[in-house]
């Protein structure tokens, strides 16, 4: 039954062209395999109800008074009083029973969730108008590093996120993983993600967070142990230093620009941290928090005019030349 | 009704002794409103008040719907461009602020204020003047919004406004001190009709109407008052200091400086959760006076009714929390508002199975009222059980701000309260124009309404847990919610139908709709025994009340009330358990300053979003109307 229901559920998503990668019903994490059995056993139980409810309600219709002039003298007294009362009483109770039922179910589901929030997190997650700011902790500095919009997490192995915010409240929020939770200036929030089976999915910010609140995503790449590994050892690393002469032109511009000034890209001059972080912003999948998937046209179109991809969106327009934006745009989509 | 020609007046003119006909025409005359446009500027009538109150509610209503309409056609498709998102955010902030705060609301005191009077049997709402500054204050508070929102600094930050978001950094302009004062407009407004509420409803009532003998929808008035009364002074609370964090830089809200921004949201549901009951509440109240009059016996459970409305009052005030579940609260703290929020399916279960009963032990009768009833069963009753979903913290942590919970409280506030109200309305219709709304239309009104509702909000439960957010002014197709958001924007227009018709149909029915006599549907409260509509002074003589369906009870003649004067506004004061006779007390005369006092308070609210010194001036300019206001007059007893 259950199972059937879960079916029709992702049935419904697949008859509208669903990838499925951002959906409760997809769970492939602990806690969102625990909600979702949860949310299934409300549904059927409350459904049920809803249906006594309707069944009650199609009797009154059934035996309506059919009759032409059709409204008379009402009934004041009601010999039946006392058995409707009982009938009235012991369905209230049912309700009481029900509520505690389900409230009990409730609280056993939710002691996983609040049982690790003391733990130490080891990725911080910043929001940020309108994308997301990851940094791996690691016992030295030169184990950590930044990302952005996108995190890598290892299957089966819980990681806990700390959440912050410098700017307005966000909310993250992985469905295939597990619930959401806010990101709130002055506020220390984190979660635990563990995922039980690898692949990509798919999160976005959940909490009304002003005008590009819509094209604020990121994927988590959940992945065998050692892919994992392999994936923080190249992110750790700085950017390449370009061989080929477009590429080498590209960041030239890179860095006698503006792009300098908000963008760090590391082992280069360039060091704002305004923006996300580019130094391996080829090997990501989506350019813009989800804008568009990550090529050379994408990724040439967002550099010359990010606004008309993302109104609002805080990084300026930058006037290059047709050669610089190409050489640029060959630079960045090669620090893979 | 204008004043008629003079009649020979004679000091403390008492009823008794009167011809019908006479007494009539004397009651018309003390009790109307003078002629022209300053008798319409300056009226108490609580009829007249409440009028103005629903015709401005429904363009609100329509207004607030042509939002949705933008709103469902730009999410039809992935990546629209109908409207842009600075333009969206705008829209929906606007849609929800104005169906909140100048539709839902004010429509139930308008029935509050048009009903409550009559079907406690008195001549008009306590503090005439005051329901008309409330009106003109509600009336200035919507214009302020759509006037802002058609020039382009419509509030833009939700219609729940969080900071940072809406605070002085993030939130540029004025958009979201529009919002902040809007919000002042409207508390203001529903707080002073609250207070005549209940203070009508403890000392006004006709004698022998004992507590237990107020019709529930009254009852339901009563409890939303009180809600009223306590919830929005924390809305206030957080508006005006969001006002006060934008305007002279306070940080109550900015976290840098030792503010919270959890502080907000605290205020907000404090007020925000309520606002839910005080919308649905009234709605159970015309649910319960439609079910009595069409399954033609008092409604079963009389008391245990009365008792759940008060129940569910006061649970309603221990859950705001379960709006927050998301952010980062301590379990224990969380678990007690998911068993709050749990503990009100209870009173709502008692108020359903007594309404069940009532129609399974009477004689239904199906009128277009009872129609909209039972689209009520349908549709709250499922909005209930999400409600209990959303209540569990897990299963919250997953669908809040998500399309779930859009699809949630829409069949909890249409089905809740709108389709209450639009059978209330075909039901209250013939008391208030005269004349019946057509039978015919009616039907096609609600099976449009019914079918549109469920084709445009079911979908989106699914979308929610297929991971749609809120507050999104377009999607990718990449994630699969493109054939839903569709199938929903169909629906959608077909409810635009349906409203559509509503609103052709009273146009039509007000004009040549068939005459409806003071009872069409021989119902068995107080208001069907007025003409209809009912004149000036509501009632020839005060009954006297000994059942809760009195008209029932009392079928051949009601005994009346007499010795009350007819040539100076007087009504009579009960106690208030048992509605003994107490006094006799005068009752306003029409006056110009309630809208002038509205006109002094307008100007100081809109002026103080933009210097705070006009909370100073303002305040002596709303001094100067109120010392107007109350300038002491001769009683008229005295100058005879």
């Amino acid at each position: 039954m259950i199972r059937r229901l879960a079916c029709l559920f992702i049935l419904a998503g697949a008859l509208s062209g669903c990838r499925d990668w951002q959906s409760a019903a997809n769970h492939a994490g602990a806690e969102a395999e625990r909600i979702w059995s949860l949310t299934l056993t409300f549904t059927i139980v409350l459904g049920l109800i809803w249906l006594a409810v309707m069944i009650a309600v199609a009797i009154v219709i059934r035996r309506r008074h059919r009759a032409a002039v059709s409204l008379h003298a009402a009934m004041l007294d009601d010999e039946k009083h006392r058995r409707n009362s009982w009938i009235v009483g012991s369905l209230l109770a049912a309700t009481a029973l029900t509520v505690a039922i389900l409230t009990a179910l409730s609280f056993v589901t939710q002691r996983p969730l609040f049982a690790g929030r003391a733990a130490t997190a080891g990725v911080r997650l910043i929001g940020h108008q309108w994308w997301w700011e990851v940094r791996y902790d690691g016992a030295t500095p030169g184990e950590m590093f930044t990302t952005a919009n996108e995190l890598h997490i290892p299957v089966g192995t819980p990681i806990r996120l700390s959440l912050e915010s410098t700017d307005v409240i966000h909310s993250f929020w992985v469905p295939s993983l597990a619930g959401k939770q806010d990101l709130i200036p002055g506020h220390n929030n984190s979660i635990e993600l563990l995922a039980q089976r690898p692949g990509i999915y798919r999160g976005q910010c959940a909490e009304f967070c002003g005008l590009q609140h819509a094209h604020m995503s990121f994927l988590i790449v959940a992945e065998a142990a050692d892919a994992f590994e392999n994936w923080q050892a190249a992110q750790r690393a700085a950017a390449a230093t370009p061989q080929e002469s477009d590429r080498a032109k590209g960041a030239q511009v890179f860095v006698s620009k503006p792009c300098a000034l908000c963008h760090t890209i590391r082992g280069t001059p360039a060091g704002g941290t305004v923006g996300p972080d580019l130094t391996h912003v080829g090997s990501r999948a989506y350019i813009g928090a989800g804008v568009l998937p990550l090529n050379m046209g994408s990724l040439a179109a967002w550099i010359a005019d990010p606004h008309g991809l993302k109104p609002g969106v805080n990084m300026p327009p930058v006037h290059l030349g047709p050669d610089e934006l190409n050489a640029v745009t060959a630079y960045l989509i090669g620090l893979k | 009704m204008p004043r008629a020609a003079a009649t020979p007046r004679r000091a403390n003119q008492r009823d008794t002794g009167l011809e019908d006909a006479e007494l009539r025409e004397r009651l018309a005359y003390t009790w109307g409103r003078r002629p022209g446009l300053i008798g319409w500027l300056t009226t108490v009538d609580h009829k007249e008040i409440g009028r103005r109150y629903l015709v401005t509610a429904f363009v609100m209503l329509a207004l607030g719907g042509l939002l949705a309409a933008i709103i469902r056609l730009q999410l039809a498709r992935p990546e629209q461009h109908v409207v842009g998102p600075d333009l969206y955010n705008q829209i929906f902030t606007t849609h929800g602020a104005n169906m909140m705060f100048l539709f839902a609301v004010p429509v139930m005191q308008a029935f509050s204020m048009y009903l409550v009077p009559l079907m406690v049997g008195t001549r008009n709402i306590a503090f005439g003047k005051v329901g008309a500054y409330s009106y003109w204050m509600y009336l200035a508070g919507g214009v302020f919004l759509w006037v802002s929102f058609i020039l382009d600094i419509g509030p833009d930050v939700g219609w729940f406004a969080y900071v940072p978001l809406s605070g002085p950094q993030y939130g540029i302009g004025k958009r979201a001190d529009v919002w902040a004062q809007m919000i002042t407009f409207t508390e203001v407004s529903s707080m002073a009709v609250a207070v005549e509420t209940i203070v009508t409803v403890f000392k006004h009532r006709a004698p022998g109407m004992t507590l237990t003998d107020i019709p529930l929808f009254v009852w339901a008035m009563l409890v939303t008052a009180f809600m009223i009364i306590f919830a929005m002074p924390a809305v206030m609370v957080a508006s005006t200091s969001l006002i006060l964090d934008r305007l002279i830089g306070t940080h109550f809200f900015n976290p840098s400086e030792g503010g919270s921004a959890i502080l907000f949201q605290h205020l907000f549901w404090f007020f925000g959760h309520p606002e839910v009951y005080i919308i649905f509440i009234p709605g159970t109240g015309m649910v319960s006076a439609i079910i009595e009059t069409f399954s033609r016996r008092p409604v079963f459970g009389h008391v245990a009714v009365i008792i759940s409305l008060v129940a569910t009052g006061m649970l309603a005030f221990g859950l705001w929390v379960h709006h927050m579940f998301a952010t980062g609260l301590p379990e224990l703290g969380a678990s007690f508002f998911t068993i709050m929020s749990m503990l009100i399916a209870i009173p709502s279960g008692l108020q359903i199975f007594c309404w069940l009963t009532t129609l399974l032990t009477g004689t239904p009768v199906i009128r277009t009222p009872l129609l909209f009833v039972f689209g009520f069963f349908f549709i709250f009753v499922l909005g209930g059980m999400t409600g209990v979903m959303v209540a569990s913290i897990p299963i919250d942590l997953q669908v809040h701000d998500t399309y779930f919970v859009v699809a949630h409280f829409h069949y909890v506030l249409i089905g809740g309260a709108v389709f209450p109200l639009l059978g209330a309305t075909y039901y209250w219709f013939p008391k208030i124009t005269g004349r019946m709304m057509s039978e015919r239309l009616g039907v096609w009104n609600f099976w449009l309404a019914f079918i549109g509702f469920n084709v445009a909000f079911f979908p989106m439960h699914i979308l929610g847990i297929l991971g749609m957010p809120r507050r999104v002014y377009t999607y990718q197709t990449d994630v699969g919610w493109d054939g839903l958001n569709l199938l929903s924007s169909a629906g959608a227009f077909i409810l635009v139908a349906s409203f559509a018709l509503f609103f052709f149909n009273m146009l039509r029915s007000a004009r040549v709709g068939p005459l409806a006599g003071p009872n069409p549907w021989d119902a068995g409260t107080l208001e069907w025994l007025a003409a209809s509509p009912p004149p000036p002074h509501n009632f020839d003589h005060i009954p006297f009340v000994t059942h809760a369906t009195p008209l029932w009870a009392e079928r051949d003649s009601l005994p009346i009330v007499s010795g009350i004067s007819v040539n100076t506004r007087e009504i009579l004061i009960t106690t208030l358990a048992d509605a003994q006779p107490e006094m006799r007390e005068a009752s306003p005369d029409s006056s110009i300053w309630p809208l002038i006092a509205a006109i002094a308070t307008t100007i100081a609210f809109i002026a103080s979003i933009f210097s705070p010194w006009a909370a100073v001036w303002g305040s002596a300019l709303i001094g100067v109307t109120l010392v107007g206001w109350f300038w002491p007059k001769s009683m008229k007893e005295d100058e005879e």
